[in-house]
């Protein structure tokens, strides 16, 4: 099992865990995030098979308002082991991006930055992928309106192709 | 400024390069998406997809429907195989719930979803080989999608948008005349398979199209988070089926079929041979069918039968109780994973107790496949990533969500 190799050798790191209906599960600060991958990828998870976002808008840790997780699955190939890693962040908090490891993380990771927008740290290209470049507020946020608010949410955006700029 | 001045700034900026918009509306984009291509000539040095022309945010949606009212929303995903999307979802919401299912809806669903999996590579192969201009090959095919339809209608009232599954079980039982039809189809799609194979596999236009165009390792195919035939092609025998079983997968007798190259010809050779291995499956599920409840009988999860609710007292509150309040969730996290026709479609749902799910992810097979799009189709030619686009299976509604 990979998680007591992780406390084997990176012993306290795990801040929090939970094992429910057989999936096991996670949590570790910020500032071990990429020590955690580094050991994960070593031990043979090289599969990263999503990276999704959950937004808790009240949440407090230690005072502290800490509102989203960052929820990252991995497959193991060879032995069929799956992991769920999750990483809480705060709004505006910037995540280390995984894209120079998992090219598989280029994607995902522009998708939790548009409907989330959770910024990642060294991703080369960091721009919305499902929705346009001025669209207003972040979709899968809990305060973001199911009807997108009013029916003019195009209010205010510039043109649909920034400038040019685009592509 | 000039008119000069800018048209000389902008062939300053631009080189000999052209750029071509493929989509949103080209025939081959299979759905609203687009590209942006930059060529020289004939090849292509950089490609850009535009995605998102379909998302209908999905995700969104989810938190505010109850369990039951999401799995029409799943078939909107990967359309052409609606039920592997309804299939996979209500396997996660049961994993959430700790329910096991009867045989018969088991065996039930094993049987439409290879079924639905026929449908899906039946499309992908008919549909690159018409891009690629072998127009033939996907008339013969499509006469068994036809069946595979004709047989979708009967047991869920329609053709595309099935929603055939329910949480615990499935909307209704197969009809007469499901089983005998389903038998003929076996035996004639067996032989249109043989006709493809003949059209195409050793024909050498085919070839020369498709062999060595996206060709990728096995390690690459991995970091780009390739699932499903593509993985396959690449070398990696990873198939959920096999590797995770689910819904009895495990007591069926089928073969993984692997390639070696990962090129548009392989994922082709993958995908004819695996659905010889869904027709086997067929089969062994035909063999078994016995009759038998086809929902699990827990009036906390499944409706009573109507009659009853007209009937009954305890059936008519037990009704009332899961439309209007919904069933009792626990208060917990799954990640589950199906093998859809395009690879692993994973459901991740966070549920705080309530009716509704707090978050409900779908992990798309196509999108980490899409997004290497790129490195695909560079130094390749036009007509080349088209073929690519093709082998790829993208599906524009899955892709968006």
């Amino acid at each position: 099992m990979v998680i007591e190799q992780i406390d084997a050798q990176m012993p306290g790191v795990i801040a929090d865990r939970h094992a429910f209906r057989g999936d096991q599960t996670i949590v570790v600060p910020k500032a071990e995030f990429l020590a955690v991958v580094d050991l994960l990828h070593r031990e043979g998870f090289q599969f990263l098979v999503d990276i999704t976002a959950v937004d808790w808008p009240e949440r407090e840790v230690d005072g502290k308002p800490v509102r989203f997780d960052v929820v990252y699955h991995w497959l193991n190939l060879a032995s069929q082991e799956r992991l769920r890693l999750k990483v809480a962040v705060a709004d505006g908090e910037a995540m280390p991006s995984l894209v120079s490891r998992f090219k598989t993380a280029d994607w995902f990771e522009r998708e939790v930055f548009d409907l989330f927008g959770i910024p990642f740290e060294g991703h080369p290209d960091l721009r919305r992928l499902l929705l346009w470049d001025d669209f207003p507020g972040h979709a899968l946020r809990k305060d973001f309106p199911l009807d997108g608010g009013d029916p003019f949410c195009m209010e205010g955006c510039t043109s649909p192709y920034n400038n040019g700029s685009r592509g | 400024m000039t008119m000069d001045s800018i048209a000389m700034t902008r062939q300053a900026l631009d080189g000999d390069k052209m750029i071509v918009n493929m989509g949103p509306s080209h025939p081959t984009t299979h759905g609203t998406l687009r590209i942006v291509l930059e060529l020289e000539g004939e090849t292509i040095t950089k490609a850009t997809p535009e995605i998102g022309y379909l998302h209908r945010g999905v995700e969104k949606l989810g938190e505010s429907l109850s369990y039951q009212q999401f799995i029409p929303l799943t078939d909107r995903l990967n359309y052409t195989s609606s039920i592997l999307n309804n299939v996979g979802y209500t396997v996660a919401v049961e994993k959430l719930m700790d329910v096991k299912i009867p045989r018969r809806a088991e065996l039930i669903r094993v049987m439409v979803s290879e079924l639905a999996r026929i449908g899906d590579h039946i499309i992908c192969v008919g549909i690159n080989a018409v891009d690629i201009g072998a127009f033939t090959a996907f008339l013969y095919l499509f006469k068994q999608r036809e069946t595979i339809y004709d047989l979708f209608e009967m047991a869920a009232g329609q053709r595309l948008h099935t929603s055939f599954t329910r949480i615990g079980g499935l909307f209704r039982d197969i009809p007469e005349g499901f089983v005998p039809l389903a038998e003929r189809f076996l035996v004639e799609c067996e032989a249109a398979i043989d006709e493809l194979e003949r059209l195409l596999t050793h024909n050498p236009i085919w070839h020369d199209r498709t062999k060595g165009v996206g060709a990728i390792t096995a390690e690459e195919a991995i970091n780009w988070g390739y699932t499903g035939p593509c993985l396959r092609a690449a070398g990696v025998p990873q198939d959920l089926r096999k590797a995770q079983p689910y819904l009895g997968y495990e007591t069926y007798e089928f073969d993984v079929p692997v390639g070696t190259t990962g090129d548009v010809f392989d994922r082709y050779l993958v995908r004819v041979e695996e659905m010889r291995q869904s027709l086997r499956i067929i089969r062994q599920v035909l063999d078994r069918l016995e009759p038998g409840p086809i929902i699990v009988d827990d009036p906390k999860v499944a409706l009573p039968p109507k009659e009853k609710v007209y009937t009954r007292m305890e059936s008519l509150i037990h009704h009332f109780k899961l439309i209007m309040h919904g069933m009792e969730m626990p208060v917990g996290e799954v990640y589950s994973a199906t093998e859809a026709a395009n690879g692993e479609l994973g459901f991740y749902i966070v549920s705080d107790g309530g009716k509704n799910p707090y978050r409900i992810r779908v992990r798309p097979p196509c999108l980490p496949i899409f997004s290497s799009f790129d490195t695909q189709v560079k130094g390749c030619l036009i007509a080349d990533a088209v073929a690519v686009l093709g082998a790829m299976n993208i599906i524009a509604g899955e892709l968006d969500r």
